[in-house]
């Protein structure tokens, strides 16, 4: 019996080592693919737009693992994805020659630069920002929040009042961030190549490519081992959790602020690559979309978090390039739709129904979904079919 | 100084209580269902849009009977908004029971419809639905009379009358398109404006400041609601039966109270308030599709406050709240403080913060401050099922 177990334990291994290499190669395919054909197939512009996309994939990954994984539906997520894009920008707006301050300020009659822009001219200490800085806000945030044990629909309506806040701020401060016009970065450089030009932007391109694939890989990492089934521990019984010795506090305040500062990264190279951010990054309606892609995409699948940004933007793009008024009704229906009738996205659909079906067509048995002996129980076997019940495809 | 004060306190109040006759019908869905509505901004703006077309239908009545159009206004705004949430409920909520972070998605769905809606309903868009649901429902009572295999038959035959009723409504849609009355846009996207009627313009001198009429009509309106609801939550029947739906769902369905006909009144009753809300900011500005936007967060921020399932500590949360940001983004406490010199931080401190938007930063804090001691709002529902 032992060895029985043993022997199974190690084939469950190499099972998983296996799908871990198929899905490293698939990942080194898809990125060559990306990096190394897409641009020979789309011009410029598309090509940008792509970029763009995917680095609004990379928030969704973020958002996933908060929403997907452990439950927690913020919908201020537009707050640590606009950090990190004004702390690129600030840091773009900054290429000047010595002893120059960046172009608006001496329209609201400021002369020196704040102080809090300083830092901000070291490019090192501005990619460590553009992380640190949103998951500090994110964790400090999920720190008050989560300490009071406030959770579910109040914790996203205190987040959406956090965007809302912030939304204010940022609007407001004409004399440290420009207020609404937000900070351009197209005209600016960056070592010594304008942010604009056809090298820079597939240089950003790239990254993004490659920052989405680490990020993935880290999120992965997060979700497959401990960590991860702690997450969804929390998600599905948080009270168990607690009372079988774990602080749910400081793992929420965790996960929440490894989110923000993907949400930070996301935001940066959306920034870069769209050539402006304004406050209306933390718009409201801005956050509460970035929770539709993850659900149209499947939520606790972080291939789907991808995916569903991919589609829904692409869905955007197409509908408001063709019929400008439609869109909002399709959002909406989107919404509905999703949390209606599937509510486990497109890749759980997929899963649930549609992968049984096609194996059942290649001839391979159907997957088991419930535990073993259950499946394979002549007494229960024999009570299903006198049921009529068809069972699990 | 007094009087600088006694103003500001007056406008504050006006504020909470705009805010509370917002988040009334917010906190009572909230306690009874666990669901905060998204789309109740919108609710909202439909009411001020019904004030809207209530006045154009009464300004060809003349001047004695157009000047009290505000009271035909309210009931059917209320209604507007409560058939507009009755269907809502019935609609899209009651499969999502019991999950309330897939219904705050929803409800943001139904919001961006309504939104879009009031931006392109035209004749045709209105005729076309109403063509749809002729057809579509219709065929469902029909059908279900008719047929005894109905319930088996169900789904199949729904989406193909589904289908079917909605080529023809888009067809319908595509047909009177051509024709000019029937594609102007009712409202468009452009902010539309209430008049107040004479008797509420102006208002009481105080010094040499103002109460206007406007304000105080709606601290008036805001009382009556209210009471209102007071009186129907402790001293009906159905306003018992909601009380105990809220205190203990399952209880109260083994003892026979019919629990989702006690969620669709509720709902059907928050979304009515929403509407007569709608009458109130009609008054105080134009109205566009994105009214509601301005109020809603303001609302959840004094349902959190207030607590689940309690009125009072909604009213004391909705007059903090508004004295608070008033207090703060006008300045006063900032003029207050201006002549003691010792104080000169502080004071910077707050003009810094005097502005509306900054204020509302401020406020912010404050609850976020404020939810540290108490998590669960002022009054925080008492017993070992408060944990859950």
């Amino acid at each position: 019996m032992t060895v029985d177990i043993l022997s199974r334990s190690q084939s469950l291994k190499r099972e998983r080592k296996r799908q871990f290499l198929l899905e490293g190669i698939a990942i080194v395919a898809i990125a060559i693919f990306l990096i190394g054909v897409m641009p020979l197939l789309l011009t410029p512009f598309r090509l940008r737009l792509l970029g763009r996309f995917l680095s609004l994939a990379i928030v969704a990954l973020g958002i996933d693992l908060i929403w997907g994984y452990t439950g927690l539906l913020s919908l201020g997520h537009g707050i640590f994805f606009a950090l990190g894009g004004y702390a690129i920008a600030m840091h773009l707006q900054l290429q000047l020659p010595p002893g120059q301050i960046p172009d608006f300020f001496p329209l609201y009659g400021v002369t020196e630069l704040p102080l809090f822009w300083q830092p901000f001219y070291s490019f090192p200490f501005t990619l460590l920002a553009l992380i640190l800085i949103p998951s500090l806000v994110a964790g400090f945030l999920g720190y008050l929040v989560f300490r009071n044990r406030i959770k579910g629909v109040y914790f996203s309506i205190l987040t959406q009042a956090a965007l809302i806040v912030f939304f204010n701020f940022f609007n407001g401060q004409q004399k440290l961030i420009n207020g609404t016009n937000g900070l351009k970065t197209d005209t600016n450089q960056l070592f010594g190549v304008v942010v604009s030009s056809q090298p820079a932007q597939f240089a950003f391109y790239t990254a993004t490519i490659l920052i989405l694939i680490l990020l993935y890989v880290l999120t992965r990492w997060l979700t497959s081992g401990r960590f991860g089934r702690l997450l969804i521990a929390i998600r599905d019984d948080e009270n168990r959790v607690r009372f079988s010795g774990y602080d749910p506090t400081a793992f929420k305040v965790l996960v929440f602020a490894i989110s923000g500062g993907i949400a930070g990264i996301s935001g940066a190279l959306f920034t870069v690559q769209s050539g402006i951010i304004t406050p209306s990054a933390m718009d409201v309606a801005f956050s509460i979309e970035m929770v539709i892609w993850v659900a149209v995409g499947g939520r606790g699948t972080l291939v789907g978090a991808i995916l569903g940004a991919l589609l829904v933007n692409y869905a955007r793009t197409f509908l408001s390039e063709q019929f400008a008024e439609v869109w909002l009704f399709f959002q909406g229906a989107l919404f509905l739709i999703v949390v209606t009738v599937l509510p486990d996205g497109i890749l759980g659909w997929l899963r649930s129904w549609q992968w049984g079906k096609v194996r059942a067509l290649l001839g391979m048995s159907a997957p088991v979904v419930t535990y073993p002996s259950l499946e394979q129980d002549p007494e229960v076997q024999k009570e299903r079919q006198e049921v009529g019940e068809d069972g699990n495809q | 100084m007094v009087l600088q004060l006694i103003q500001g306190l007056f406008n504050g109040l006006s504020i909470g209580s705009v805010l509370l006759v917002v988040a009334l019908g917010l906190a009572i869905v909230f306690g009874l269902m666990g669901v905060i509505n998204l789309a109740h901004g919108e609710l909202m703006m439909l009411g001020a849009y019904t004030t809207f077309v209530v006045q154009n239908t009464f300004r060809p009545l003349g001047e004695p009977v157009f000047s009290f159009y505000i009271f035909a206004a309210l009931p059917m705004a209320f209604l507007v908004a409560a058939l507009v949430g009755l269907a809502l409920e019935r609609g899209v909520i009651r499969f999502l029971y019991g999950r309330p972070l897939e219904t705050l998605l929803a409800t943001w769905g139904v919001s961006l419809i309504l939104r879009q809606f009031v931006r392109s309903v035209n004749g045709s868009l209105a005729l076309s639905l109403g063509v749809f649901c002729l057809l579509f429902f219709g065929a469902w009572v029909i059908l279900s009379r008719l047929r005894r295999d109905w319930s088996e038959l169900r789904n199949r035959v729904l989406w193909g009358v589904g289908i079917l009723s909605g080529a023809i409504a888009f067809f319908t849609h595509k047909v009177l398109d051509s024709n000019p009355t029937f594609s102007t846009l009712w409202f468009s996207a452009r902010n539309v404006d209430v008049t107040a009627p004479p008797w509420l313009r102006g208002g009481i001198p105080l010094g040499n400041f103002q109460l206007p009429y406007a304000r105080i009509f709606i601290i008036v309106l805001t009382l009556i609601c209210v009471v209102g609801i007071y009186w129907f939550l402790n001293r009906s029947n159905w306003g018992l039966r909601i009380r105990a739906v809220t205190q203990n769902r399952n209880m109260s369905a083994c003892l026979g109270i019919p629990t989702d006909r006690v969620d669709a009144l509720t709902f059907a009753l928050g979304s009515g308030l929403a509407g007569v809300a709608g009458v109130a900011i009609a008054l105080l500005g134009s109205v566009g599709p994105n009214t509601g936007q301005n109020y809603i967060v303001d609302a959840f921020m004094v349902v959190v406050v207030g607590g689940v399932g309690n009125l009072f500590g909604t009213i004391i949360a909705a007059m903090a709240i508004g004295i608070v940001t008033y207090l703060i983004g006008s300045g006063t406490i900032a003029a207050l403080l201006l002549p003691i010199d010792a104080l000169k931080p502080v004071t910077e401190f707050f003009l810094f913060f005097a502005t509306t938007s900054m204020a509302k930063v401020m406020v912010f804090a404050l609850i976020i401050a404020f939810l540290q001691f108490k998590p669960a709002g002022i009054f925080a529902p008492k017993g070992r099922t408060a944990e859950l």
